[in-house]
């Protein structure tokens, strides 16, 4: 680099400005040569971030469910992944605070629920990072008993399913063997294995799974790190949620780590995603793969799986496949798809996805008004405390109504919003902080909506205020029905009048909760929403009225005149 | 920039101090000018500046951010018919090459300080720019819309039509 050393020695006193003006033009050559090579070296660094580069310094393997190794290789998802313990939309926020009590907001659910474990403890939803913790420690598991189903969606799960595949068929399942293969006929055999195990029998496996860390015993977030305790039995009455901090058995057993504890447990973690050696997105989760598959078989169009359409022009020699036949767009939302949707998840039957006649809340009904469970008896969630009635009990079907909706149609994925592009430098980098799209409207919206944010803010307001205004409506409606038919058994109503009441009482609660456990207020589908609203208002005023009716004097018959058409004006009278 | 000095031969002459260190001050002076002139001559070819002075929209995703663009455009149904420059530069041949020093000056500038809005915004006159590039080729369709007097109110056509150039974009 060039430099000036100006030099003063004034030797010819006439003269002296000479010298400090060649010192200040070699100066500003000194700058310039400075900045174009800080110019330089920014292009450089651009055309570097440009590559997306990343360094794999640590190998992942299919066993590699703890999330820490893969965050040396691929530090901005990572960074921000760890977000998700970030909680803006409870006013409770907090590592350890539990978000707030629906049940305490909107009392209705109680009723709705009646008789089922979520009436004892159901809360708002928060980060991903919790979803282990808060199953851990919900009341629902903790004094009710559940299967091991559940946690095909709130633990990394899938090498434990590999390893009770193995096991079953009599092969070698060391750890080793786990991380080298995905081996699908283990992952599905396991799957149904660990479905039919009591929820803490499942937990407990997970723990004996290697989680790629051997010897580190802290997992990122909270839970997984401790055996489950047995959940209680059933108590004659369950606890009310107070909406206290619960003390849950994860915390209660902390320290009890039996000698099997090999790995810890991890809730969604990189690996349910990705591929571990090409970081290719993939769908791991058993329940969707059959229920994809099963959806293609249907005839529901849909036009938001182009892929899927595809495949049902083609020869249909195999099962439709998201790892093989999904453009990387699809996956994008499939791998939420996962997750996010209506499933049955009970003891009686292994885990699945009801989508044989569509994804329609219609069409899903049908399918489960036509299954029988493997003993034969008819397809039902639970037994309503207050009525007695069979009913379904709707899960977070997210999946199913976005797939109704102008964005599903339009093709944009689940993660085009809730994880937009962020950029670092020259690289793109889709955030893993996954969150409502409101938090960031900014990249979520803004990249293809050229309006103000008030503006899209105030669209998003409108649709979600006018669904939730329903919603309560509904309830309202819900609520007499439930009334109506208790005042009717209560006169004397016989159980086969009251069976076709129970019909539309199961139509109508359905219809409610379907829209009300939906995490979006009705956004990602805001028309069908709706339409699902009205038609359970319908059917709960419809069972309300029969079940009046019950209870009605019979009517004699009307004599009243039906008065013909006149014209407009009345006749004159002379 | 700057002046190539006028002696840069360093003469053999009798040691007179002040000529000779001046002398070998211009020499030195010179090297520097080399070393920047040289250098500034291999960061313009590193970062393809000649591309930007081209038609070729490849020259316009040299910047990262506007991969997204291209990208875009690579899908909208004018991409037969319009390069970026055919949209987001005016056709008056002076008018063109002032908005093209201006944008290219402050795209570099943005993007090389990474203080920029995102989404990336059009800016107010971006947009007139591109109003005028739409009436370039459709004036003739739409000059019932027009306004009757030159500067007079007028619909922007991208208000509706905003995929047209960018397929995608509401």
């Amino acid at each position: 680099m060039s430099s000036a050393a100006a030099k003063t020695p004034a030797t010819k006193p006439k003269r002296s400005r000479g010298p400090l003006l060649l010192a200040l033009l070699a100066a500003v050559v000194a700058l310039a040569t400075v900045g174009v090579a800080a110019l330089l070296i920014s292009i450089f660094e651009h055309k570097q971030e440009g590559r997306t580069p990343f360094v794999r310094l640590v190998d992942v393997k299919e066993t590699s469910t703890d999330p820490v190794p893969w965050g040396i290789n691929w530090p901005s998802q990572f960074d921000s992944y760890r977000r998700t313990v970030d909680d803006e939309e409870t006013e409770r926020g907090g590592s350890s605070a539990m978000p707030a009590s629906k049940l305490d907001e909107h009392p209705w659910l109680k009723r709705l629920y009646a008789g089922y474990a979520f009436s004892i403890d159901y809360r708002e939803a928060r980060g991903h990072a919790y979803m282990l913790y808060d199953q851990e420690v919900t009341d629902r598991v903790t004094q009710r008993p559940q299967s091991g189903a559940c946690l095909h969606c709130h633990a990394s799960i899938i090498p434990t399913y590999r390893r009770l595949g193995l096991e079953a068929e009599g092969k070698e399942a060391d750890a080793e063997t786990l991380a080298n293969d995905f081996n699908w006929p283990a992952v599905m055999e396991g799957f149904k294995l660990a479905s039919a195990m009591e929820y803490s029998a499942a937990h407990n496996e997970l723990l004996k799974t290697p989680d790629g860390t051997p010897g580190e015993k802290n997992p990122l977030f909270p839970g997984g790190n401790t055996p489950n305790t047995p959940a209680n039995p059933p108590a004659s009455e369950g606890k009310p949620s107070d909406g206290e901090d619960d003390v849950g058995t994860g915390e209660e057993a902390a320290g009890k780590v039996d000698e099997h504890h090999l790995g810890d447990a991890h809730p969604v973690a990189c690996i349910d995603c990705h591929d571990p050696k090409t970081m290719e997105l993939r769908i791991t989760r058993p329940g969707f793969i059959n229920g994809i598959a099963a959806l293609a078989e249907s005839d529901d169009p849909v036009p938001h799986m182009p892929s899927v359409e595809r495949w049902r022009k083609g020869n249909r020699q195999r099962p439709y496949d998201p790892n093989v036949d999904a453009s990387r767009q699809e996956k994008r939302s499939f791998v939420c798809g996962q997750c996010h949707v209506e499933y049955y998840c009970g003891p009686k039957e292994t885990l699945f996805f009801p989508w044989q006649n569509g994804l329609k809340i219609e069409q899903i009904e049908k399918t489960y008004d036509g299954h029988k469970f493997p003993d034969g008896e008819p397809f039902y969630d639970f037994v309503h405390g207050e009525t007695g009635a069979h009913v379904y009990k709707a899960q977070h079907p997210e999946f199913e109504m976005w797939s109704q909706g102008i964005h599903a149609r339009s093709g944009v994925s689940c993660a085009d919003c809730h994880m937009p592009y962020q950029r670092e430098g020259a690289m793109k980098v889709s955030s893993h902080w996954v969150r409502s799209p409101l938090l960031n409207t900014n990249n979520a919206c803004q990249t293809c909506h050229n309006v103000p944010e008030e503006e899209l803010r105030d669209k998003v307001a409108t649709i979600q205020g006018r669904t939730t205004a329903q919603i309560e409506r509904a309830a309202v409606a819900l609520t007499d029905m439930l009334d109506a038919i208790r005042d009717a058994e209560a006169a004397g109503a016989t159980e086969e009048e009251l069976g076709l009441i129970f019909e539309l009482q199961k139509k109508a609660a359905w219809r409610l909760d379907f829209v009300s456990s939906e995490n979006s207020k009705g956004f990602h589908a805001d028309q069908e929403a709706m339409r699902i609203l009205g038609e359970s208002i319908d059917y709960s005023r419809q069972a309300e009225a029969a079940a009046l009716r019950l209870r009605a004097p019979k009517a004699p018959e009307s004599t009243r005149e039906v008065v013909p058409v006149e014209g407009v004006t009345p006749a004159r009278k002379n | 920039m700057n002046e190539e000095p006028a002696e840069p031969e360093p003469q053999v002459a009798p040691p007179t101090a002040g000529r000779g260190i001046k002398g070998r001050f211009f020499a030195f002076l010179a090297v520097g000018v080399g070393v920047l002139a040289g250098l500034g001559l291999f960061t313009f070819g590193y970062g393809q500046g000649a591309s930007y002075l081209s038609n070729d929209p490849k020259g316009c995703v040299n910047c990262h951010v506007m991969q997204g663009h291209f990208d875009s455009w690579e899908q909208s149904s004018h991409r037969h018919v319009a390069v970026c420059n055919d949209c987001h530069l005016p056709h008056h041949p002076i008018g063109k090459w002032v908005t093209k020093a201006d944008n290219g000056f402050f795209h570099s500038l943005a993007f090389t300080l990474e203080n920029f809005h995102e989404p990336i915004q059009i800016k107010p006159r971006n947009r007139r720019v591109t109003q005028e590039a739409c009436l370039h080729c459709h004036a003739d369709l739409v000059h019932n819309l027009l306004p009757a007097e030159s500067g007079g109110d007028m619909l922007n056509c991208i208000h509706c039509h905003s995929d047209v150039g960018h397929a995608f974009k509401d």
